[in-house]
């Protein structure tokens, strides 16, 4: 099972290669309000990206409801113990 | 390092897009740019960064107008300030079966179904005349795929209800305005869906969620669809196949296993796989492109293997024959010469991959595909978009017997000491005329594709060629060329618009089939005396030079202009034509088509 961690890693390594940016540092508060470039596209390519690293797939309802990174570690990090 | 080739990783580049992007630009390789529009039936935010990437792997480098969300009707049939203030090069209508607002419904009538058939597509066919009278320019439009849940099962195919019937008829109506209508594109996603899985590319959470009509991972694959389209329109198809043959065109190695022993024909799977290539390839030659051996072989041994009779191909079948063991990438160089075209024009298919990579080192403006195995090839080949077809001339499916004759003459030339000797002896026949609409598609081929004869490369649309040869101010001269070996067809073409007493030779273009045969002097000849009747007295003219079109640095001096300005743009001419000038062609017979000329 993978830790809070290591999944807050990997979606590092997802927010760094999606903006291009490989200084880029979030937190579980980070939201779209502190980076620039996320608006509702890079919301999109965010979430494609993270199905396909954690090879879950994210029903519509719980991707709109997603206001932080902590709410997208904590969805995944579900989706995962129940893959388990 | 990226790839944009075939295969690739459609995730890495959704997700890299930025960095490609940034090392695309950073290329130093030349760029031509083009204004895109993208209508919107869906989101359209990715497929314009994405389409980005695939145009600057061409040499292409797009500006983008992007339509408003899923208004491409009102954008294209109402005015559109911002749209016409752009005046697109191009404009791409990304719509798809969300786009379809009507369909039958269980229980309609003959009429009602016929009716929804046609408001459905006639929403479309507005929106395409609208935009052809407002641009004028090329407009790229998919068509529709089919739905993912079938109403009535199989039945949905072929079944009046049918949604998936009702859409292959809009489809086919789609195909019949693209056929009637020169400068209208389909961009096929029926195919790419079915290609890329119609479960995956439907997917419903991308719609549901961003309006995204497919698949988001399906983007790169539509934008590489489209991207062949666009290069295909400014001339940068693929022209040649320079060919290995052991284990490429047959399995094993023909001086070692020997003819007998070659994989080959119905009798083994790998043999039938060789076969198939073959016809492949057969089928690629009548498209005009053409096949040219290279291998490392023994000459003699190597010629048996298009005897054996699972051959499809014969050693007749090939233009350029470079068998020896001479390095590749020279054989590729001197093929180029030999059939004279630039080495960007040549793909090398070879299964061994040190070939190919000393190839893509040594020459790396040849393209060299990963080709897998023998029974991959077709689909690598194909894959790859290499001979993208936006307009088929007779003179493309005549390519190869031109080849072939550039080869006669050049036996006939070197048995004739004198140059001009052997001109007079080819009975060279020249028609001239100015532009008329029958010939209006293949002149603007031939000046979207022509790279060393041409003066200052520009290129122009269909309708920009079609409003110089209306515009009666315009001297527009295009001729045809026929000697005892083939009929090449036109071959030549120049637009001089007349201002103020003087001509301007704004474009010369002439195919590198006819280079060397005085056909500048009979054009010249003839644009004097086209002058002469509008009592133009001087002419001016520039060369531009490109990497490509040094040949003709010194033409107008050639011709007797005077060099009047020069600078690191290039060279501006001027001539004063004399009371009585004498025609500079002397080796080939002229003929006018005068009756075109009054008439129009």
């Amino acid at each position: 099972m993978m830790s809070r961690k290591e999944i807050m890693d990997k979606i590092q390594d997802i927010f760094r290669n999606n903006f291009d940016d490989d200084t880029l540092i979030i937190t579980e508060s980070t939201s779209a309000q502190d980076i620039e470039d996320w608006d509702s596209f890079e919301q999109m390519r965010l979430i494609v990206a993270m199905e396909h690293e954690f090879k879950i797939k994210l029903d519509i309802r719980a991707v709109a409801a997603l206001k932080d990174v902590g709410d997208m570690s904590r969805l995944i990090e579900k989706k995962l113990s129940i893959a388990q | 390092m990226f790839n944009l080739n075939y295969p690739f990783d459609d995730e890495m580049i959704m997700q890299k897009k930025k960095s490609i992007r940034k090392e695309l630009l950073d290329k130093d390789s030349p760029f031509i740019d083009k204004k895109i529009a993208i209508l919107s039936g869906s989101t359209i935010g990715d497929v314009k960064s994405v389409l980005e990437l695939f145009l600057l792997d061409q040499g292409i480098r797009p500006v983008f107008y992007e339509g408003s969300y899923n208004r491409f009707y009102e954008e294209a049939v109402f005015g559109n300030a911002g749209l016409e203030e752009f005046q697109p090069e191009i404009i791409y209508i990304h719509t798809s079966n969300k786009n379809i607002d009507v369909f039958p419904c269980v229980g309609d009538g003959e009429a009602v179904l016929a009716q929804k058939l046609e408001s459905v597509y006639r929403r479309y066919e507005t929106v395409w005349t609208e935009l052809k009278k407002r641009y004028g320019c090329p407009v790229i439009q998919n068509n529709f795929e089919p739905l993912a849940y079938r109403l009535l099962g199989n039945a949905d195919a072929y079944h009046k209800y049918g949604k998936n019937n009702f859409i292959s008829h809009l489809n086919q109506k789609m195909y019949e305005y693209a056929n009637a209508n020169a400068g209208f594109y389909i961009n096929d996603i029926s195919y790419l869906a079915s290609w890329y899985g119609l479960e995956k590319w439907s997917n419903p959470s991308h719609w549901y969620l961003y309006k995204q009509a497919m698949d988001l991972n399906a983007i790169p694959l539509l934008c590489r669809n489209i991207s062949r389209i666009v290069k295909s329109l400014y001339g940068k198809n693929k022209k040649a196949l320079a060919l290995d043959l052991d284990n490429t065109l047959w399995g094993g190695v023909i001086g070692d296993d020997g003819v007998e022993n070659i994989r080959l024909g119905e009798e083994s799977p790998e043999g039938r796989a060789f076969t198939a290539f073959q016809r492949y390839l057969k089928e690629i030659s009548t498209l005009g492109i053409t096949l040219n051996a290279c291998s490392k072989n023994e000459e003699s041994l190597a010629v048996e293997g298009f005897s054996h009779e699972g051959s499809v191909l014969k050693r007749d079948d090939f233009i350029s024959w470079k068998v020896s063991w001479t390095d590749k990438n020279i054989s590729i160089a001197a093929m180029a010469k030999e059939i004279n075209i630039g080495l960007d024009s040549i793909v090398f298919v070879d299964d061994n991959p040190v070939e190919r990579e000393i190839v893509r080192t040594r020459l790396p403006e040849v393209s060299v595909p990963e080709i897998g195995s023998p029974e991959e090839y077709i689909k690598a080949l194909d894959q790859e978009g290499y001979f993208e077809i936006t307009t088929l001339s007779e003179d493309d499916m005549n390519r190869n017997q031109s080849y072939k004759a550039i080869i006669q003459r050049e036996i006939l030339e070197n048995s004739i000491e004198d140059y001009g000797e052997f001109l007079v002896s080819l009975q060279m026949k020249c028609y001239m005329s100015p532009f008329t609409e029958p010939v209006i598609p293949r002149i603007t081929q031939l000046i979207n594709k022509t790279n060393q004869f041409n003066l200052t490369t520009k290129r122009l649309t269909e309708n920009e060629v079609r409003n110089a040869a209306e515009d009666e101010s315009v001297i527009t001269l295009a001729a045809r060329l026929c000697d005892k070996f083939e009929n090449a067809g036109i071959v030549t073409a120049m637009i001089a618009p007349v201002k103020d007493g003087e001509a301007v030779i704004e474009l010369w273009v002439m195919s590198c089939r006819v280079f060397k045969r005085n056909l500048e002097f009979a054009i010249f000849d003839e644009l004097i005396r086209e002058c002469k009747r509008k009592g133009v007295k001087k002419i001016k003219a520039s060369y531009l030079p490109t990497k490509k079109n040094l040949l003709v640095k010194g033409l107008y001096e050639e011709l007797g202009f005077e060099k009047t300005e020069e600078s690191e743009t290039g060279t501006v001419w001027s001539y004063s034509i004399p009371e009585e000038y004498r025609n500079k062609n002397s080796v080939m017979e002229v003929f006018y088509d005068e009756q075109e000329r009054d008439n129009g």
